[in-house]
């Protein structure tokens, strides 16, 4: 890991103003599916955010990510439009999908976010797909492809590791691995130690790092970018993290193993980036709480907007079904 | 348009794919054994086209059903055009989610940001003594699956004419070659035949038989040997089951006040089921006599000879059919 190149002060910070979006829209989320203003399933990612922060500050709008249904980090990380996001999650005509996606599947494809799926699994091969198109474009554009352990063992994880391979594309295979898929915890589900070993068999590199580790989690993700831009093939990373909400927002977590749980909240990555920040003198408090006042106030101007927006016409059942509409 | 020579359908789909990869070039083909490598795959459907259009466009894939529409869906969303080979029917079964749960709802769930215009091409057809697991007709599953349009040609010709507007359809289409059709010759004018409209085959007054694949050529033989007992039956090849063209069928039976329905799929829950049912809402009063269907038994293709022939309809059962109905 040391061999990786390191974010600078100013990504640095890049990295927590997007983490820091993340965190603060997840618990106005939460609040408010509390309140019961809104009505819809949460993959909450608390505590995974430093892993799409710090990898989409080496992306542009022009690269490509797919996601899964915890996936509002990835998205937020790469811009998704905050307005258009809360419209979607209350499910209005203003949302990027008028209302049509919901939080399983948000998309925003000027922004380079096309797909986000509900069925595990089904990001990678999508993703591959995206990543033969950019590679035909000839644009250097990157395909991400992000999952979690789960789906690690899902067969399209195989077939699309061993194509993107044997095809040399430029797509990247996140694991985000938060130890469990749904109640599941991963020793139940793999016998290799390292998910990451399992890219030797389709002859790409496979790296385990510390997802909740910016720097880490900057350098993996620079050297898999570059690979891929520089026409070398995929990368598979694993990057370790931990859900703190658990599966589905509102289930306990009892599955969970209570040292392990108490022993993730003391590294709990927001916080010690926060103070880090501050050690470093990267920024003071007073530029940090700027931030996060400012992040608030973009979350409640998109929150209201979303609220006062209408919910689409029931015409819209009929529409995008096909490209033309049906009788 | 005027060039009329007489070709197979294997041919008159090479010839398809040709031609629109000439005029488009973001066309592509992939497939298990699609390149000239491997020959253009068994049956030398897509012979030629790799050696002409390059290995980039042309690819050959592992056996990977699930990365094979993985990566037509990504390709297709990042602004291509792909066209994805399944080799035989039957094997859609392995990427049934990436078919059902994203190549047909990502326009819908997106709100009509991204589509996904790509062609399955698959192939299959009982009489080969193939057994269970390689000759079903399996278009009902996907005519139930709004956002996906399926498409059965019965001659050449058709073949030809409606593979170019499946692959410059905005959207999913699938479209089912029908092996033992394969290798008979006939004309072909190059014709574009539109998605979604059906061809009255042959015209008659007594009884329309609503048919399609394999099952118009013998309802044309059946008509032909009831003619010289004085019947006369008009023959709708549907051509395109999903959305199937109502104006024309219903045209026909407002006329012959009869009908039967063919299909070599099973009859249970078959696409008969929806025609019949329609039918029956809108011509109620007109109808002669209840609408007739005809499918295969409801079991798996056989393999021993005298079981398997008697599974699918045979122009003999057909006729039994159509004299029922006139009784
Ligand atoms: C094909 C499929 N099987 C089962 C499910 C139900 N399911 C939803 S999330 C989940 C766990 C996935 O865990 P993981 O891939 O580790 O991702 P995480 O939720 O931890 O981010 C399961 C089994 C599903 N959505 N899709």
């Amino acid at each position: 890991m040391s061999n990786y190149p390191k974010p600078d002060a100013a990504t640095l910070l890049e990295i927590y103003r997007k983490a820091a979006l993340i965190k603060q829209n997840d618990e106005r989320v939460i609040k408010q599916m509390m309140a019961g203003k809104l009505v819809m399933p949460y993959y909450s990612p608390r505590g995974q955010e430093i892993i799409p922060s710090a990898l989409s500050v080496s992306l542009t709008d022009d690269d490509y990510i797919c996601t899964i249904y915890r996936g509002i980090h990835d998205m937020l990380a790469k811009g998704f439009p905050l307005d258009a996001l809360w419209a979607e999650l209350a499910g209005r005509v203003t949302g990027t999908c008028k209302g049509k996606g919901g939080p399983m599947h948000l998309t925003c494809p000027e922004k380079g976010m096309m797909v986000t799926t509900g069925i595990v699994g089904s990001s990678m091969p999508i993703a591959t797909g995206l990543a033969w198109a950019a590679k035909l474009d000839g644009k250097n554009r990157v395909s991400v492809a992000n999952f979690g352990d789960g789906a690690a063992n899902i067969g399209a994880f195989h077939e699309s590791m061993n194509m993107a391979a044997v095809w040399k594309l430029p797509v990247i295979f996140l694991c985000q691995n938060n130890l469990y898929a749904e109640h599941t915890s991963i020793a139940y589900s793999r016998v290799v130690e390292k998910i990451s070993e399992r890219a030797a068999g389709y002859g790409m590199p496979g790296v385990t790092v510390n997802g909740n580790d910016p720097d880490e989690m900057y350098g993996a993700a620079k050297v898999a970018i570059d690979r891929a831009r520089a026409g070398e093939g995929p990368t598979l990373i694993e990057a370790m993290t931990f859900r703190f909400n658990g599966h589905l927002l509102g289930e306990s977590g009892g599955y969970m193993d209570k040292d392990l749980y108490a022993d993730a909240q003391t590294k709990d990555p927001m916080p010690i980036l926060r103070a880090r920040l501050i050690a470093e003198g990267i920024a003071s408090e007073d530029e940090l709480k700027a931030i996060e006042t400012d992040i608030d106030a973009r979350i409640d101007a998109a929150l209201a907007a979303a609220m006062d927006a209408p919910f689409p016409d029931l015409a819209e059942l009929k529409r995008d079904v096909f490209a033309e509409e049906i009788a | 348009m005027t060039e009329i020579k007489k070709m197979t359908i294997v041919e008159a789909i090479n010839l398809a794919l040709h031609d629109a990869m000439a005029a488009d070039p973001t066309v592509l083909v992939l497939g298990e054994e699609v390149g000239d490598v491997q020959e253009g795959g068994v049956m030398g459907v897509t012979k030629g086209l790799s050696t002409k259009f390059g290995e980039d466009r042309v690819k050959s894939t592992p056996i990977s059903e699930q990365a094979i529409i993985g990566a037509a869906i990504g390709a297709a969303v990042g602004g291509y055009k792909p066209v994805a080979e399944i080799m035989l029917m039957n094997f859609i079964t392995v990427p049934m989610d990436m078919i059902v749960n994203h190549a047909a709802k990502l326009r819908f769930m997106s709100g009509g940001q991204t589509g996904v215009p790509m062609v399955i091409r698959t192939m299959t057809g009982s009489g080969f003594s193939t057994g269970g697991q390689h000759s079903d007709y399996l278009e009902a599953w996907f005519a139930h699956t709004a956002g996906i349009k399926v498409v059965a040609p019965s001659t050449p010709d058709d073949a030809y004419g409606l593979m170019r507007s499946a692959i410059d359809d905005p959207d999913p289409v699938l479209f089912i070659e029908n092996l033992p059709s394969y290798w008979t010759p006939a004309p072909v004018t190059k014709q574009i035949i539109p998605i979604g409209k059906a061809k009255v085959a042959r015209e008659g007054s007594d009884i329309s038989i609503i048919a399609h694949s394999l099952m118009v050529t013998h309802s044309l033989a059946v008509a032909e040997k009831l003619a010289a007992d004085g019947i006369s039956v008009e023959v709708v090849d549907l051509r395109t089951i999903a959305p199937w063209d109502r104006e024309t069928v219903l045209a026909s039976v407002r006329k012959t006040g009869r009908a039967v329905i063919v299909h070599e799929a099973v009859k249970q829950f078959g696409i008969g089921a929806e025609i019949a049912s329609v039918i029956t809402e809108e011509l109620w009063g007109t109808l002669k006599r209840p609408v007739q269907r005809v499918g295969a038994a409801y079991s798996a293709v056989p393999f021993s000879k005298p079981l398997e022939q008697a599974h699918a309809p045979t122009p003999d059962s057909i006729a039994d059919a159509v004299k029922a109905a006139l009784a």
